[in-house]
């Protein structure tokens, strides 16, 4: 039922591939989907001469999912869970950058509580996706340990996580209207373990990669790129800022509260592999620094907004009042009217600028529903960072863009 | 307040495209303009240009499917300004009957893969692309799966119900 | 006295030859690398420190289906991934297993549209389903402990059709 069959012909790349591999001094090679190297099913044409790539052409689709148009036929509480399966490292930020915009379509308001948990979550999740950022990158560069150490820490950020919402990675935790339920007890005191913790672990990162003489060679002026060409080819977030601009979606364009937090934000000088590694080491850093003061601000209140025409009531409550039984059987039944109209929110993942474009047709579901997602510009921005390096620094470059798979074909 | 930006930018589009500028409207504070699609690329190099609007970023670049109503595509772009932190939207009706449209590659270079994914996915060509090839679906799948009159492609569910029903109808692989 | 003591004296052990080929087999599977989705991440946990897989001989992830004996699908299928998938089972060597990890690759999980395969096991016959989405890692081990005990039930001469 599935033979393999040849793909792309060859009449069809004439135009993107040299003139050098008609007359046969170059050769097309394919970097296939499975690699141990490309961070998930990404297909790379490379036409080489020798070991140097003169150019490369990434093919993208093998992880495709359909979840715009799955999304289509789904209530927005029930299409929320899609989201989370998107970019498979940043689930809870891919959920707060759809409840922002389902919650600007909707008018729908936020408490405060709320507002402080869903900035906690997403700083942790930072943290945890920056943490496999850091062991694939070791682990391709050669550096095993660096794996090791880096999913002991993700380890207890995924048990916060469970704590939280009984899941790992699939959490489905921040809900238009606020978080799903309240944090559990202990949760607080678990937190404050673990920051105690990741400063002395970040240190212990530094002095395994930042000056080992073997990494700098491997990574410094691989793939320099300036700020004009990065914001040509469409970069942002780590990427962006290594170059030497400043630029971070919770400064300039705050969501959430991100206004009444201190933070910094890192910035590299050439754009080479070796700033894109500091600049996010960095990031983690500065992230402990928003869990610290997320945790001094947590108040009690409550965890959701109290408009019970898009919000279930809670169960305690379908006892004791009509109304509440009514809410929850037309939100079960119908769900809650859209009104026509397009909205589009961005938000500051860990792998550069997440944008929801969301379009309402009052009736209950998505009419359409788009994702700016990073990794998907990323990945082209191959073409133009690869060509002039051997193979071997192609590997760093890809790692360090930071792709995952599952953002660029959603 | 940043809403000058964009009160200056929709007031010079409507002052340099004329007639293909068609309304503009603000749905909760955010602003959309709406263009015809031969104005496209005039609207995209003025207000990257224009020196005190500096539109330097395209965010996003998307597409509606409003079948059955007439016109049925809408291509939706998303401007950023970096310098003035605004987001202009514009929203480009097709005509029927004639689903292309300018391309914008020549101005903002990261428009390309953007619009190869709206091609694959619509079926809408942009005119004078450096490269308009199918990204995400295999290279010789037939039809725009995210048009409207496309089926969802739902396969039948096997609950235990109708367990040895489905096993008889599916095709297991073999060795 | 017999023939039992001077053997265990001399370190001998005996057995069937159904048994230590099946031993054998388990005892050093060497998975493929095919981590698709975000079931990749949690098999990179479970090959990571905290729930060790190298316990079972697979310390290492053979990137070559040409060295491997075991593919664990990890993550949803894609259409455009199916005959991809086809290709490198068909380039492995037999004795060969499967474990489809994850809701998507058994029966298409949450994704029920034109993009993603329902199940691989309409691409490649399947030994174990680990079900979960994605599954924790000590559900994999579990699917991994299944599977040895299906291959140390498996007969040696046996038509494999």
């Amino acid at each position: 039922m599935f033979e393999p069959k040849m793909d792309i012909s060859v009449d069809e790349l004439r135009h993107l591939l040299s003139e050098r591999a008609e007359k046969g001094e170059t050769m097309v090679l394919n970097m296939g989907p499975q690699h141990p190297s490309t961070h998930g099913v990404l297909r790379l044409l490379l036409e080489l001469d020798g070991e140097v790539i003169v150019r490369c052409l990434p093919d993208i689709g093998f992880l495709h999912t359909g979840i715009e148009k799955n999304m289509e036929i789904k209530r927005f509480d029930q299409a929320l869970v899609m989201t989370d399966r998107m970019d498979y490292l940043n689930n809870l930020g891919n959920n707060l950058c759809y409840c922002l915009a389902v919650e600007k379509l909707v008018d729908l308001d936020v408490p405060p509580r709320a507002r402080v948990i869903r900035v906690l979550l997403a700083e942790l999740q930072r943290i945890a996706s920056h943490l496999v950022f850091l062991a694939s990158h070791g682990l391709d560069l050669g550096a095993q340990s660096v794996f090791l150490y880096c999913f002991r820490e993700r380890e207890v950020i995924l048990d916060l996580f469970e704590m939280v919402s009984g899941a790992r990675m699939m959490t489905s935790y921040i809900r238009p209207g606020g978080v799903w339920r309240d944090l559990p007890d202990g949760f607080e005191d678990a937190v404050r373990d673990f920051l105690k913790g990741i400063h002395r672990r970040l240190d212990q990162y530094h002095a395994l990669l930042t000056k080992n003489p073997l990494y700098l060679q491997r990574t410094k002026g691989i793939s320099a790129i300036t700020p004009e060409d990065a914001l040509d080819i469409g970069l942002t977030g780590p990427l962006l800022r290594a170059t030497g601009m400043s630029y971070d979606l919770r400064k300039e364009m705050p969501y959430s509260g991100y206004e009444e937090y201190e933070f910094d934000v890192p910035v590299g000088t050439t754009g080479d592999v070796y700033d894109r590694y500091i600049v996010r080491m960095e990031e983690m850093k500065q992230s402990t620094r928003i869990i610290e003061q997320a945790l001094a601000k947590l108040e009690p209140g409550p965890f959701r907004s109290a408009n019970r025409k898009f919000v279930p009531p809670p169960r305690s409550e379908l006892g004791r009042s009509m109304e509440a039984v009514i809410h929850h059987f037309k939100l079960w039944t119908e769900g809650y009217p859209a009104p026509e109209g397009s909205v589009f929110v961005a938000v500051e993942s860990p792998r550069g600028e997440l944008g929801c474009f969301l379009e309402g047709d009052g009736g209950p579901k998505p009419y359409r529903v788009h994702f700016r997602t990073p990794s998907f510009v990323a990945v082209q921005a191959l073409p133009h960072m690869a060509p002039g390096h051997l193979v071997a620094d192609l590997v760093a470059i890809i790692s360090s863009l930071d792709p995952i798979l599952g953002d660029v074909d959603r | 307040m940043h809403v000058s930006v964009l009160d200056l930018a929709v007031k010079t589009l409507q002052e340099e495209l004329g007639e293909s500028f068609l309304e503009s409207f603000d749905f909760r504070g955010q602003i959309t303009v709406v263009l015809k699609p031969d104005a496209i690329q005039a609207a995209a190099s003025h207000l990257r240009n224009h020196p005190e609007l500096q539109f330097n970023f395209l965010a996003a670049l998307t597409a509606v499917d409003y079948w059955p109503q007439s016109p049925r595509f809408h291509v939706v772009y998303q401007f950023l300004s970096m310098s003035h932190n605004v987001i202009l939207a514009v929203r480009v009706p097709l005509e029927p009957g004639k689903p292309d449209i300018d391309s914008i590659d020549s101005i903002f270079p990261a428009a390309n893969p953007h619009e190869r994914e709206v091609f694959d996915m619509f079926g809408i060509t942009f005119k004078g692309s450096r490269d308009l090839r199918r990204i995400l679906m295999p290279w010789d799948w037939e039809g725009h799966p995210l048009r409207k009159d496309y089926p969802l492609g739902e396969e039948e569910v096997q609950f235990s119900f109708n367990f040895d029903e489905v096993n008889l109808r599916k095709q297991f692989a073999r060795e | 006295m017999g023939i039992e003591q001077k053997l265990g004296n001399m370190g001998v052990v005996t057995t069937t030859l159904e048994q230590v080929v099946n031993w054998s087999r388990t005892r050093a599977m060497w998975p493929m690398l095919f981590g698709l989705a975000c079931c990749a991440i949690e098999m990179m946990a479970a090959q990571s420190a905290d729930y060790d897989m190298s316990r079972f001989g697979m310390e290492l992830m053979r990137a070559s289906p040409r060295q491997s004996d075991l593919m664990i699908v990890a993550g949803r299928v894609s259409r455009k991934m199916a005959p991809v998938l086809r290709r490198l089972y068909d380039q492995m060597p037999s004795p060969k297993w499967v474990i489809a990890m994850g809701d998507c690759c058994s029966c298409g999980g949450v994704f029920n549209n034109y993009a993603v395969v329902p199940g691989v096991d309409t691409v490649v016959p399947v030994d174990v389903y680990v079900a979960g989405c994605p599954p924790r890692p000590e559900a994999l081990v579990h699917g991994i402990l299944t599977l040895y005990d299906k291959v140390s039930q498996e007969k040696l001469v046996q038509k494999e059709s």
